[in-house]
This record gives structure tokens, sequence and C-alpha cells, in this order.
């Protein structure tokens, strides 16, 4: 067992009556009795992210009595947010998200102590907040934490619990425990930043982090316990549109450069650069992709100028709201190219700015000039020409 | 012999929305050459510029990781599951 509670101090120690009555249904089961709940309390768990995984992992931690939990994001409650990360209510919305949790997770168990880091974790404190943790719990949203997490796990020696979602589609497992593989055993490098979506472009069914972050709040309690047989080794797939579980196999891989047999990363590193997604922040006119301001556009529209404006969203997402362009998904741009004409100078957008930059990168390729990526996409054009388009 | 290839969600719009495909490859790389011939755009998530598969990306025989059995050129048989695994690192929206 890798974690600190076999470490029990041998003198007694005591549930009260009021934890006896809390914890009942735990009590009367034999595998875990009086016995694992001490174990639960004794327990410290770090959090890391308090969003859409992290929401059933840290309600069900406290209600089970894991006795000290640590909470690690520096965001605020949006709105967007409230369609899964049900930590959160609505009266929330502005106060930062550790603060938020914390407040209703001691509503929850006012017996455990909660901690709030409201800070952004980064190589230079990652070792320091884990170090006083028994597990780490990876519920974050991108490449470069996946990383640091897994990083920092294996030179403390502590065990991770991973989940990760994308529309759909879950993953679980626990990396980081004695013997078994870690998360650049299954993933040596990143992919380059663009090529996966992330939630924020691709979406997510809100009750998919519930069921998944659930997964972790149980794999982290059966750690504690000791009971059982933990996710390790087994990376569990999970697809909620066929609702089929998977179960691939993982090993540790002797090469590894974390967790190898002869380790090239004895510290922590810059995952930004890892990740390339260093100076992504600042993209004014970036690789070449001229960039036009949402004023600019509606400026030139009401000008009377010939703007073709190429939409390259979703269609669901068109129905949201739109510029009435014309829609061509970038994934079927490829294809569907020659219904467009090069000669009109074009306003690409999306969202945000992103995947026009990707669809225009690939309109310069076949022979495409007169290109402007809308810097912002929609959502820039709800902030500075119609307020009243809503944003998602 | 027919074998399954699933698509991972984040790649389905590269592969005409498609969660899986019936082929009859002999190898693994023959089943992925099947998927990428038709659909060009995912051949450049699958792959990097000199052909290899890309390290964000692992492919599954079944339930084993064919980096650990014989690569691309691991055998395929009737009723086996391919399944290109991609990472994922979503939480929350952020």
């Amino acid at each position: 067992m890798a974690i600190r509670t076999d470490a029990l101090p041998k003198q007694e120690v005591k549930l009260s009556k009021e934890e006896i009555l809390r914890y009942s249904r735990h009590l009367i089961m034999p595998e875990v009795a009086l016995e694992g709940q001490l174990k639960l309390r004794q327990a410290k768990v770090l959090m890391i992210g308090t969003g859409g995984l992290g929401a059933p992992l840290g309600l069900y931690l406290a209600a089970a009595g894991v006795g000290h939990l640590g909470l690690v994001d520096f965001d605020v409650v949006d709105f967007t947010n409230l369609q899964r990360q049900v930590t959160f209510s609505t009266s929330d919305v502005g106060h930062p998200k550790t603060e938020a949790a914390k407040a209703r997770l001691s509503a929850l168990n006012p017996a455990i102590k909660i901690e709030a880091f409201e800070t952004r974790l980064t190589s230079e404190n990652a070792l320091e907040l884990f170090r006083d943790f028994d597990l780490i719990v990876d519920g974050t949203d991108n490449f470069p934490t996946r990383y640091l997490v897994n990083d920092a796990c294996i030179l403390l020696g502590k065990p991770n619990v991973y989940g990760s979602i994308f529309r759909f589609e879950g993953q679980a497992t626990v990396f980081g425990y004695p013997g078994g593989p870690c998360y650049r055993c299954l993933y040596p490098e990143p992919p380059p930043p663009g090529l996966v979506p992330s939630c924020a472009e691709g979406g997510v069914l809100g009750v998919l982090p519930g069921i998944v972050g659930a997964i972790q709040a149980m794999e982290t309690i059966k750690l504690i316990l000791g009971a059982g047989e933990p996710l390790v080794g087994r990376l569990l797939l999970f697809d909620a549109l066929g609702m089929r579980f998977r179960e691939l196999k993982l090993r540790k891989n002797p090469a590894c450069p974390v967790c190898g047999e002869h380790p090239t990363v004895t510290k922590l590193i810059d995952y930004e650069e890892f990740c390339g997604i260093r100076g992504e922040e600042a993209p004014a006119v970036t690789n070449g992709i001229p960039e036009i301001t949402a004023r600019e556009v509606k400026a030139r529209l009401d000008r009377g100028d010939d703007l073709f404006i190429l939409d390259v969203r979703e269609p669901h997402e068109y129905q949201i709201c739109n510029l009435k362009g014309k829609l061509i998904p970038l994934g079927e741009l490829p294809r569907r190219v020659h219904e467009l004409d090069s000669s009109r100078e074009m306003v690409v957008h999306c969202r945000s700015g992103k995947r026009s930059a990707d669809a225009i990168q690939f309109l310069q390729t076949a022979g495409f000039k007169k290109l402007w990526n809308l810097k912002g996409g929609v959502l820039a054009w709800a902030d500075e020409v119609d307020p009243s388009m809503p944003k998602y | 012999m027919a074998v399954k290839l699933m698509i991972p969600t984040p790649l389905r719009q590269f592969a005409g929305k498609q969660a899986s495909i019936e082929c009859k490859p002999g190898t693994v790389g023959e089943a992925l050459g099947t998927l990428t011939s038709s659909y060009a755009e995912l051949r450049k998530h699958l792959y990097t510029d000199d052909g290899k598969i890309r390290s964000f990306v692992n492919v599954y025989l079944n339930d084993e990781d064919i980096r650990f059995l014989d690569k691309e050129n691991t055998r395929t048989k009737d009723g086996d599951t391919i399944s290109i695994v991609p990472s994922i690192a979503g939480g929350s929206r952020k």
C-alpha cells in the first residue's frame, strides 16, 4: 500500500458518537468497518481542479469522511460551469472556485479539514503542495498540468488517481502506484497544440464528468482503505453514448523518462514549453495568419465592402448564434473547398479564433490569399459589436 | 478476416463521423492504412510527417498495446477489435 495511512498511531483512536452515526453505513460493512473509517479520517487527499471531475470527487470524499482535503484551483465560477460542476450554485458565479467548493464541502461535513489553495499549479509550487498529502487526484483540463501532476507524483512517490473526459468519452486509471505505470508510460508526449480539441471547443455532456469523477472518488477511497483491486495497470474507457465500459492493459515502460529504469526527468520542467504552447496567449499575427477585429469587420460591412464570411464551426453551434456566414465545419473544409471563391476577400471565424486559424492555414496551402481570421471569433463579436448575441 | 476498428470521439470528425469501421486487414498497420486512405485529414492526426504513429495516440489490438506486441506489424485475426486511444485532457473547461 503506497499511502501513509498505514502508519496509524497505535494508541486508541476512536470515532465520536456523531461520527458513528454519520458513517454507520460504512461501519456495518466489513470492508470498511471502524478501522477503514479511521483510515479515511487520517487520509490527506489533494484534488487538482475543482471543476467537472472535482465536483463529484469532492462531494463524495467529504461525505465519506476523508479527514483532510486540499483543493487546488485558480479559477472563478462562471455561468458555463453550472451545467456540470455540481458543487457550485448560481449564487457562486464570480467567486473563486476553491472558496465556493470549500463552503459547500464544509457544509456537507463540518468535521473534516478543507484547505483551499487558490493558485495555479506550477513547477515551482507543485512539490511543496503535494508533499503533505497521501495521494493526488488529477481533475485538470489541460495537458501541461497533466504532465506536471504526473511527474510531481512520481518524484514524490505518490499515487495519482487520473480521470479525463471529452464529449461522451472518459478515461480513468491510477498512475504512480508502486510497480505500476505512469502517465508518460501511456503517453510519452503530448499532442501538438491544436491537434486535439479541448473541452472548450469540443463540449462535454454534463453527466460525463460526474461519472468519471465518481470513479476517481471510488478509486481514491479504495486506495485509502487498501480494499479491492485498484485500477492500476488498466485504463478504463467509458463510452457514454454506447453506455459501454472497456478496459485496456497499461504497462510500465522500462524506458519511461520519469518512472523508468534510467529516468532522464529528475526534476520538474517547463510543462508549457514541453506541450509546445509557450506564447500562445499572445497570438496577434500568428504564423502569418492575418487577423481582423470584430469592430473592423462590422465597420467594413457597414461601408458596403464585399466581405465573404466563412463560419468553420459545427452546425449545432451555428444554431446558437451566427454572423450569417457560409457554414463549412473545419473537418469538412478539405473536401468542400471548391465551394469557396478564392477571388473574394474572406473573413473566417469560429467560436474563439483557433479553428478558424487552422482553416486559414489550410486555405493558404490551397492557394487562397485574401484571408482574415476574425480575432476572438463570435465571442469577440458578442463583446465588441452585438451584446445581444448569446455567448457559449 | 473481419476486424473492427474503433475511432475515438475526438477523431470522428475526420472520419465521416463514424464510430467504427469494419475491414479485413492482415495486420494492424493495414487496418489503419485502410482507414486513413479513405480519410486523408485523419492521416495527419494519426501519423507524423515521416509516417510514424504519433506518440499521443496509442493503438490497441483487443486489450493489448501494440507497442508491446509487434507494433504495426501485429497480425490480426477474425473478430479482433483495434482501438485508437488518443490522449484527452478534459476535466472542466477553463
